[in-house]
């Protein structure tokens, strides 16, 4: 077993005063992928949220140790300095900043927080270059806007090149397969597991056992009303493809 | 030699001239207030010909006839014109032995905005002479220009070296019943720019001119007049910085550009006037006219950042007199705090096949407005005239207002008018995502809003884009919510 990347202990949160998230545990060691999956509602962008710290959602209870580190304690920047990444599910376009220059500013801002100096432009563009290949990312593409006028796929596979530029210790994916269709699924899912190491961790959300022919999990977790109700192997996903959701929630119940 | 009364003349005139004002006088000041005698008194204290004493005396007459307008979304304490004093020779600043003796928190503004050292000591008054109020304008590159015929000089330097060039193109752009501001500034304008472009010559440089308003309480009157005759090609830069006030200052500038056949002007604005403090004390009043004449194939280009001033109007405009000719404005307004800003532009189609371009982006923070009012007039000669325009609105926080003011009219059923008009708010979402990518919020805001004015600081010369991306970075620090 790989050393500890993050534990979650009865986290809890809420927005606007109503309770999504009633006390998740959960532990991610280097080298595995997990896979959570659940209905619709059961609290999984909630999760990713909290976890990047999105501000909205005010966190009630429980406690998140990432490397050492409490992690409810951090800002948001800090978090992605310290090698936390999401991948959105509705990537955000920035008009007018390219996203060269977007990822420059990112990788500057990392190396100014690690005492580093910025990385030169020549190797930057080497480095960009390598990345995105991985996702097939077309030249045109990158010198655009920040996903201005992309399609969803070539949303999705902006950030995993994102992610693949800033090689984060853990990688949130937030339903990352949704509105991909099969061939840049298979980009997408080619990308993250070029990406995986024995240092890095990984975990999937998604409604669909499809993304996890490509990406394959140690782990998967069934969440439902802001708990975890199942953990299993990859398998539990195929089950769930073929009986559905309703009978954990029986028995959980 | 024989000691004649010539020779007394010559020295009462110097005598007159230490004891009376400028060396005795830190500051050589008009009295406080505004009549005949007042103007007599700046145009002898110019040396100024008779022609232009008539000139401001008739703008005086006509501007005591006029009502000071009212502008809606603006609200101010008019100012006192009564009050004012409407002439200062530059006094004698201390001079400063080095750049620690400054004011660190100007000069803290200054490190930020990326001005060269050199820079710094020139506008904070080391041991460099320097320009500042009303009085005389730098003019580097001289005897490079000279070599080109081109003139580039104060305007009352202008006014006596080349007086018939003044003469024939003063006020003949901006009239002095224009309005009420620019009546007052024709009564008792103080100085300014002069620049002429003879035929057919490229200016190799970008002419650039630094005001400033130093003295306190002091109302700055200029008056820049550039003339590119045919054929001939100018880039006009005007930048402003001005140190923290406590009181507000009037500003009425008129500026008038003149391209003749076949010429191009390029006139680009930073402004950064002292806008008051954040309950919105203080702060600069700036009224300016600022309107080109474009001859047959001619062509006008405005790109103005502005940033500063408590209350901002100002409407640089083209009149596309000439067939074919082209009018453009880039305009980026940024209101911060209290400031109000009601800018835009006029564009007068006159000649057939003329074009003009309108692009403004509107960034509002904290409790300002910020206004856009714009005109595009086709004439009924303007055959196939075509206009664009695009009038964009940033919000920072939901307490600032955007307004959007276009009018169109149209007399030609040929011409083609496009208009474009989006108003957003910066989006939390966009904040968290820069965040979730390591971008700290002061940074996210920074690329957000440089993002978003793109099309027009990509405008501007390149040494000034870059310190007006900056000083957009500062204008909006904390300023989302």
């Amino acid at each position: 077993m790989g050393e500890q990347i993050i534990k979650i202990e009865g986290l809890k949160a809420e927005i606007d005063g109503k309770e999504i998230l009633k006390g998740i545990n959960l532990t991610v060691n280097t080298g595995e992928i997990h896979a959570i999956m659940g209905p619709n509602g059961s609290g999984k962008s909630t999760l990713s949220s909290v976890l990047a710290g999105r501000e909205e959602y005010e966190v009630t209870g429980g406690s998140v140790d990432y490397l050492g580190k409490d992690l409810l304690e951090l800002d948001p920047e800090e978090r992605s300095w310290e090698g936390l990444f999401l991948a959105f599910q509705y990537p955000v376009e920035i008009p007018g900043v390219s996203n060269i220059n977007f990822l420059k500013t990112a990788l500057a801002e990392k190396a100014k927080y690690q005492g580093r100096e910025a990385m030169p432009a020549k190797e930057f563009l080497a480095l960009v270059k390598e990345k995105s290949a991985l996702v097939e990312l077309s030249d045109k593409l990158k010198n655009r806007s920040v996903n201005e006028g992309f399609s969803g796929g070539e949303k999705k596979r902006n950030e995993i090149f994102q992610m693949a530029m800033l090689e984060p210790r853990l990688s949130i994916l937030d339903e990352t397969d949704s509105g991909l269709d099969i061939d840049a699924l298979r980009i997408v899912a080619n990308g993250v597991n070029t990406l995986k190491t024995e240092n890095n961790a990984t975990i999937v959300i998604t409604h669909y056992q499809r993304l996890l022919d490509y990406i394959v999990p140690d782990f998967v977790h069934v969440l439902y009303d802001g708990r975890i109700i199942r953990t299993g192997d990859k398998n539990l996903a195929l089950e769930l493809e073929e009986r559905g959701y309703d009978w954990l929630i029986k028995e959980f119940a | 030699m024989k000691y004649t009364e010539e020779h007394l003349k010559e020295e009462l005139k110097d005598k007159e001239y230490e004891f009376g004002f400028t060396t005795e006088i830190e500051s050589e000041k008009a009295p406080n207030g505004i009549n005949e005698e007042i103007i007599r008194f700046i145009s002898g204290k110019k040396n100024e010909p008779e022609w232009l004493l008539e000139y401001r005396l008739n703008a005086l007459k006509v501007w005591q006839e006029m009502v000071e307008p009212e502008w809606v979304h603006v609200k101010y304490q008019k100012p006192d014109f009564q009050g004012i004093s409407y002439y200062a020779a530059p006094k004698k600043k201390k001079e400063l032995k080095s750049l620690d003796e400054v004011d660190p928190e100007i000069r803290k503004t200054m490190d930020r905005l990326g001005i060269s050292l050199e820079e710094q000591k020139k506008l904070t008054g080391v041991a460099v002479d320097f320009v500042m109020d009303s009085v005389s304008v730098a003019t580097s590159f001289k005897e490079k220009l000279g070599e080109l015929g081109i003139i580039f000089m104060s305007f009352s330097e202008a006014v006596q070296k080349h007086p018939d060039l003044v003469k024939k193109y003063l006020g003949t752009v901006v009239p002095t019943s224009d309005n009420f501001y620019a009546a007052l500034n024709s009564a008792v304008f103080s100085d300014g720019s002069f620049c002429y472009i003879p035929k057919g010559v490229r200016c190799p440089m970008e002419l650039s001119t630094y005001f400033r308003i130093n003295e306190s309480g002091t109302g700055q009157f200029e008056r820049t007049l550039v003339v590119a005759d045919e054929g001939s090609y100018v880039s006009y830069l005007e930048g402003c910085t001005a140190p923290q006030r406590d009181e507000n200052q009037l500003h009425a500038a008129v500026v008038e550009l003149i391209a003749l056949d076949n010429a191009e002007i390029k006139y680009s604005t930073v402004q950064n006037w002292y806008p008051g403090d954040k309950d919105g004390k203080g702060g600069v009043f700036n009224f300016v006219t600022k309107r080109g004449l474009c001859e047959t194939n001619a062509k006008i280009s405005w790109t103005q950042v502005e940033t500063g001033s408590a209350v901002t109007w100002k409407y640089p405009s083209c009149v596309l007199k000439g067939d074919n000719s082209i009018g453009e404005f880039y305009s980026v307004a940024v209101t911060n705090n209290y400031q109000q800003a009601d800018t835009g532009t006029k564009m007068i189609h006159i000649g057939k096949n003329t074009k003009s371009t309108v692009i403004s982006k509107g960034i509002s923070a904290g409790f300002s407005q910020n206004s856009y009012r714009g005109l595009v007039k086709i004439g009924k000669g303007a055959t196939n005239a075509r206009n664009f325009s695009q009038c964009d609105s940033l919000l920072m926080t939901d307490r600032c207002g955007a307004h959007t003011f276009p009018y169109i009219e149209c007399e030609n059923s040929t011409a083609q008018l496009e208009h474009e008009a989006t108003t957003s708010k910066i989006g939390e979402d966009q904040i968290f995502y820069c965040l979730q990518r390591g971008i700290s919020e002061e940074k996210a805001i920074s690329l957000i809003v440089n993002g978003y004015a793109k099309e027009v600081l990509n405008k501007l010369p390149m040494e000034f884009a870059v310190e007006a991306q900056k000083l957009l970075e500062i204008s909006l620090e904390n300023s989302v919510g």
